[in-house]
């Protein structure tokens, strides 16, 4: 039996939108044995709850979205990662937060916990307290002659989030490099046990500050989903406009700073001049630069302000007018180009069997994008399209950042002057249910599950696609210079914050 | 191509605006520190080492914008350096992660005195929406003595220029002082 049909033969559980296919152990070791030999799904997310671990599929193909879990049973579970290696980071993950040990796993390092903790494993129904001393984090290690090490982090030298990077270098050229993330774990998850979705939804506001939006709107619609209500028409559409806005804004950041760690200053400083220009416009139209807290459950908390669509029009103008001459530029530049071009490749191989959505896959040949496929909300109504690449370098990622600047624009300039009317918010009755939603960031697709009993959230999880993007981002960089690791690093741009949970 | 750009510029003017202005309460209370203390004046240029203590990246994404032709910040003599070693001011965000905690004291301890430290965004002021969570010990205070602190989920890049300004006056010599030297 092939992995899709195992699935469907085993008990549905009541989530929605799709039901959570619950599999005793040997089910759900025969499916992981099925995984391996049938690549047509992907692991998009991985976590757990005291009592079970979790996993969701996609099926690029037709847009099946497919949910399953199994029951740990004393503290052990058949890790996914020898059939899916991206699930390696999950599964240390579901080790350092609630205690589940991946029998099979390829990795049993912490990841998340330093031995800093006052209490392990901080979700489990019951923690213990930590007595002992945080030990030396352990690298994997690099065998050869004339290998150094260089230790980066967790303070950096420029402003971004904390991680520690351990690069293995031979002269100038990167032979390994290891990424240990949580240093900015600030115990999310737990803090949103026992609240109503209402409250929760400014944790999921702050998983990761650039993908407010996105998180926020998956957030929202699994906490709609779990509740059986949809949101308003209005709402739909405006969360498009907030997502769209996000992801412009954030491409033009990400570019100028990409093109700035080339040492290329002219682009970054109209890059993000323009992105000034938007956070303006948007501080107009919706109160606030980031548009944290736009996204609630059952809808949208502000609505479009008087002259709001006028100011995001003016700005999408001013940077349509200057696009040409920008897009010149950047193709003219031998010495940017000499950079970009054939750095930080990432293969098609790693690329499918990583899944890393977003910008990443769409600059090594991967189509995916939850707003076409399996598409939600607004998307449905309208069509998105996107470009493909397949160099995977770091100009083919910028460039595919670029075009979904034009596309985003493009949808805003046809939402905004169709803004459904009518009412922002449906009411959210404190009914007990499962729900799964998903939402298309800026960097991939996001995944959220809250589980909620009498209008409680009694467990939940918040997957950023950068769990599945900082592996790869280790390989790009091999083979490379040091100097360009922040060339690599920016064109990546994975989120620190949005997995140290 | 640039050189469109640049004659743009030049026809244009730039595209920085002026700087807000300092706030004289916070700047006397910090010049009164530097005094008590009879510490060396750090000068009208400021280095400043930004450190995230956990945050979630909102605040960095505004700091960055800091250094955008809109604020550009090393015209006021600010500027951000690579190590805290040769920093003049801490700015912090995030609540202090119990992962941070040893980092962010390092950094705090490697700077050279006299120093500023200035938290930014709710979470550094106390914990912000993570108060009470086990895995922080709270804001930038509960690791590090704070001079400043910058209100909002994020602050905007001119409330936080607001309070660099500041450090800046705060470090101006009184005008007598500047006479004599």
């Amino acid at each position: 039996m092939n992995a899709r049909t195992l699935l469907l033969t085993a008990t549905a559980e009541p989530c929605a939108p799709v039901p959570r296919r619950h599999l005793d152990g040997a089910q759900w070791a025969a499916f992981a044995a099925a995984l391996a030999q049938d690549p047509s799904l992907e692991l998009r997310a991985m976590w757990a709850d005291p009592l079970s671990v979790y996993a969701v599929f996609l099926v690029p193909e037709d847009g099946t979205v497919m949910f399953a879990s199994v029951p740990v049973e004393l503290g052990l579970y058949q890790g996914l990662s020898p059939a899916r290696p991206s699930a390696v980071l999950y599964e240390r993950m579901i080790h350092d937060l609630w205690g589940h040990t991946a029998a099979n796993g390829l990795d049993g390092r912490p990841f998340l916990d330093h031995g800093n903790w006052t209490a392990t494993p901080p979700l489990a129904t019951r923690p213990l307290p930590n007595l002992t001393a945080p030990e030396p984090k352990e690298f994997l290690p690099a065998e050869g002659e004339g290998l150094h090490r260089i230790p980066v982090g967790p303070v950096h030298a420029g402003t971004i989030e904390p991680g520690h990077f351990r690069f293995t270098a031979q002269g100038e050229i990167v032979v390994r490099l290891e990424v240990r993330l949580g240093y900015a774990h600030k115990g999310t998850l737990g803090l949103m046990l026992g609240k109503s979705p209402r409250v929760a939804a400014r944790f999921a506001a702050r998983l990761s500050g650039d993908s407010t939006v996105g998180h926020a709107i998956a957030f929202a619609r699994a906490a709609e989903a779990a509740a059986r209500v949809l949101p308003p028409a209005r709402a739909e559409a405006l969360r498009c406009v907030f997502a769209e806005i996000e992801r412009i804004a954030n491409h033009l950041g990400d570019i100028g700073a990409i093109t700035n760690d080339a040492a290329f200053a002219l682009m970054q400083a109209r890059f993000v001049w323009h992105r000034e220009q938007l956070l303006r416009a948007t501080e107009t139209a919706f109160g606030h630069r980031l548009m944290m807290d736009a996204v609630v459950p059952g809808g949208v908390s502000v609505d479009l302000a008087a002259g709001g669509e006028a100011a995001i029009t003016q700005v999408l103008d001013t940077l349509a007018a200057e696009w040409d001459t920008l897009l010149a530029t950047y193709d003219n530049s031998a010495s940017l180009a000499d950079r970009m071009v054939t750095t930080g490749t990432l293969s098609h191989a790693l690329a499918a069997s990583f899944a890393p959505g977003g910008f990443i896959g769409r600059a090594s040949g991967q189509e995916a994008d939850l707003r076409r496929v399996p598409g939600y909300g607004h998307y449905r109504d309208i069509d998105v399209q996107m470009l493909v690449l397949t160099a995977g370098d770091v100009d083919a990622r910028v460039r595919i950042r670029m075009a979904e600047v034009v596309e985003s624009a493009r949808l805003l300039r046809h939402v905004l002057p169709r803004l459904p009317e009518g009412a922002l918010i449906e009411r959210l009755d404190a009914i007990s249910g499962e729900g799964l939603g998903w939402a298309e960031g800026f960097r991939g697709d996001i995944w959220h599950w809250v589980r909620v009993e009498g209008g409680q959230i009694t467990a939940a999880f918040m997957a950023d696609p950068s769990w599945r993007q900082w592996p790869l981002l280790e390989v790009a960089v091999e083979g490379n210079i040091v100097a360009d690791f922040p060339l690599c690093n920016k064109s990546f741009n994975c989120s620190y914050s949005g997995v140290d949970l | 191509m640039a050189w469109r750009t640049m004659w743009r510029a030049l026809r244009d003017g730039p595209a920085t605006e002026p700087a807000p202005a300092a706030d004289p309460l916070l700047a006397e209370s910090l010049a009164a520190r530097l005094h008590a203390a009879a510490q060396r004046r750090l000068g009208r240029g400021l280095a400043i080492r930004q450190v995230d203590s956990g945050s979630c990246n909102g605040c960095e994404l505004e700091i960055n914008m800091l250094g955008s032709i809109v604020y550009d910040l090393e015209r006021l003599g600010l500027r951000f350096v690579a190590s805290p070693r040769h920093a003049d001011v801490l700015l912090v965000t995030g609540p202090v992660t119990r992962n941070m905690q040893d980092a962010l004291l390092r950094t705090w301890v490697a700077t050279p005195d006299p120093k500023f430290v200035v938290a930014v965004g709710d979470c550094a002021i106390d914990g912000g929406v993570f108060k009470g969570s086990s895995a922080i010990i709270g804001g930038i205070d509960a690791a590090v003595p704070v001079d400043a602190f910058v209100r909002g989920c994020p602050p905007t890049p001119s409330a936080i220029l607001e309070v660099l300004c500041t450090l800046i006056e705060a470090n101006t010599p009184p005008p007598e002082r500047q006479r004599r030297m």
